[in-house]
């Protein structure tokens, strides 16, 4: 197992050097100067002089070697240093730092509410593979498959806020102020993401399921005179549910997108948000920054993900 | 007997609709209807897609606006046949690219494994630790924001599934024995990879393409909706979408329309690249 982990942490270094070397070069698409880009030279409500730009090109030390660069800008993004907005003064690891909490809440319940969804839809189409509740399942997770997020995020908007008025549309409620209202206000953008997640995951778990039930261990359970129920929580869900707990890692980054779209939906003052506002801002820094935040992250919870995966299936460590 | 009635009269109403399989024609038609109209749509009758009439903001469905008006009077009908075109060319263009791509670095790979498969491998990680529509995003944001970098942006976004059904493919066949026949005759691993395993790999891997379309096409949409995608005045479906959501408590047609045939033509997609995957894989196995 420690073996097991150590390969897996070996393989982490390459991968986060590359990801992180691939959010800071991105800086270097812009057409023309990137101090003069990041003082906001040439958009409306600029008001630059020349010196705040000859600070800029300082700070970024941008007469120096790029590797130089790179490394520097690094060391300073493992210490939480990633620059600041020159437009607003605020640091950028301080910005993230504030809007991560939100995310993280609706990312947690989005995925508790698919497996929510999708583990009951699993068996049920599992059970009666073929029948007529199977295909039902089927088809409805392939019509939610062929929805993008952001019009799920709209119609349940219209829905539960506009019509039926139970939720509501926008507004965020923090965690300390108000517990009830803060589940009320992410209840929504959560079912929202829930209901891309959980056709995949369902579909996953179903294909799975049907194979475990094949195996002679069932039924020998079957020959026992165990009932169904019982057979299919206890002796079948679990060697079926690997390829599910992967697929929830996997799955993270669509979450991450969907999250941006259906945080700006729902006004929620998450990470995503704060990307599309600093792209239509401009904030170079700052749409570095959360890009070097999620992909790290990305990275990260999949190796979680694998070593969990290695612990639960001995087999894999091999 | 009545089992035998009932597959008698099943036989006969089978002969007007048995071969008809409707969740694969009725998407096939929506498409090529739409295919036609995006094609042609500077031939039809449509009316210009940034025109306004302030006469008619906002306007309802009707005779004289198909799909009524949006908040600037423009004609929603128009500007969705418009706006698709985008849908269907990006849709078109990048998932080709990602596949030509995708197919060949996979190719590689799964053929001559160790240290390059590998390299590859990592690669499609670290493409894969940006989620796809924050990668797409921000490349459209340092590079710039029109056709050309959003065709590279989902290209890019499409290569790592193609590579993996390719890798995985090529892994399956590199070790038959046609390939060790062919290899015994002398033949170089460029010709093998041509014409051994390419042939027996492209089908399976087209029938992911529709798929890919519609990933693709949902993509293109959520960026619009964002407001990153191709600018205004160019008509898309998702600029279209996020336009009208902020009148959706009083005129919810302006929003929903272009959300329907966003949602009608993926489903399509889905539905047609689910059908002829059925297809393949049968041939596959029987092999």
């Amino acid at each position: 197992m420690l073996y097991y982990i150590r390969r897996k942490l070996l393989h982490l270094i390459p991968i986060t050097f590359a990801v992180t070397a691939l959010s800071f070069f991105f800086i270097d698409l812009l057409p023309g100067d990137v101090a003069d880009a990041i003082a906001g030279v040439g958009t409306d409500n600029a008001v630059v002089d020349e010196a705040v730009v000859q600070a800029i090109r300082e700070d970024l030390g941008l007469d120096r070697p790029i590797l130089n660069r790179y490394f520097s800008w690094l060391g300073g993004a493992f210490t939480g240093e990633l620059g600041k907005s020159y437009q607003t003064g605020q640091s950028v690891s301080d910005a993230i730092g504030l809007r991560l909490p939100v995310t993280l809440q609706l990312l947690v319940m989005a995925q508790c509410m698919a497996v929510l969804f999708a583990v009951p839809a699993g068996i049920l189409a599992a059970y009666r593979a073929g029948k007529a509740t199977d295909k039902f399942v089927t088809t409805l997770a392939f019509a939610f498959l062929a929805a993008p997020s952001f019009i799920i995020a709209i119609i349940l908007a219209f829905l539960f806020a506009v019509i039926l008025n139970w939720f509501p549309a926008t507004g965020y409620v923090p965690f300390s102020e108000d517990l009830i209202g803060n589940l009320r206000s992410f209840f929504l953008p959560a079912l929202a993401l829930a209901l891309i997640e959980w056709p995949i995951l369902s579909r996953v778990l179903r294909n799975d399921l049907i194979e475990t039930l094949q195996e002679d261990f069932i039924l020998l359970a079957k020959a026992k005179g165990l009932s169904y129920g019982y057979i299919l929580l206890r002796h079948a869900l679990r060697p079926s549910s690997f390829t599910l707990i992967t697929i929830v890692g996997i799955q993270l980054g669509n979450l991450i997108s969907g999250a941006v779209i259906v945080e700006s939906i729902f006004a929620l003052p998450g990470i995503g948000t704060l990307l599309v506002a600093s792209i239509h801002a401009r904030e170079i820094l700052m749409v570095q920054g959360i890009i070097v935040i999620m992909a790290v992250a990305y990275v990260v919870i999949n190796l979680v993900v694998d070593i969990l995966y290695g612990a639960l299936d001995p087999r894999i460590r091999q | 007997m009545i089992s035998i009635s009932k597959q008698i009269m099943r036989g006969q109403s089978n002969s007007i609709w048995g071969n008809l399989n409707l969740a694969f024609w009725l998407p096939v038609v929506w498409m090529c209807v739409l295919l036609f109209s995006v094609v042609f749509a500077d031939a039809l009758p449509f009316r210009d897609p940034t025109e306004s009439d302030f006469t008619a903001l906002k306007a309802r469905p009707g005779q004289e606006f198909w799909l009524g008006t949006d908040v600037l009077g423009r004609d929603i009908f128009s500007r969705i046949i418009h706006g698709a075109q985008i849908s269907l060319a990006v849709g078109f263009c990048a998932p080709v690219f990602g596949m030509i791509i995708g197919l060949t670095l996979g190719m590689l790979a799964g053929y001559y494994r160790r240290r390059f498969e590998s390299f590859v491998v990592g690669l499609m990680d670290i493409i894969l630790a940006f989620p796809n529509i924050v990668l797409a995003m921000c490349i459209l944001f340092f590079a710039g924001a029109n056709m050309f970098n959003l065709i590279i942006v989902l290209s890019i976004t499409s290569i790592p599934a193609n590579t993996r059904i390719a890798r995985a493919s090529t892994l399956v066949f590199a070790g038959r024995e046609f390939v060790l026949a062919a290899r015994s005759q002398g033949a170089s691993d460029l010709r093998i990879m041509r014409q051994e395993i390419l042939p027996n790999i492209i089908l399976p891997q087209l029938a992911y393409i529709l798929s890919f379309m519609s990933i693709v096409i949902m993509i293109e949409g959520s960026l619009a909706f964002l407001g990153v995608g191709i600018p205004p005045p160019t008509p898309t479906l998702g600029s279209m979408i996020a336009q009208g959501f902020s009148d959706i408590n009083t005129d919810p047609h302006i929003t929903f329309l272009p959300a329907l045939f966003l949602f009608l033509t993926v489903l399509s997609l889905n539905l047609i690249g689910d059908h002829l995957r059925k297809k393949f894989i049968v041939r596959q196995s029987a092999l």
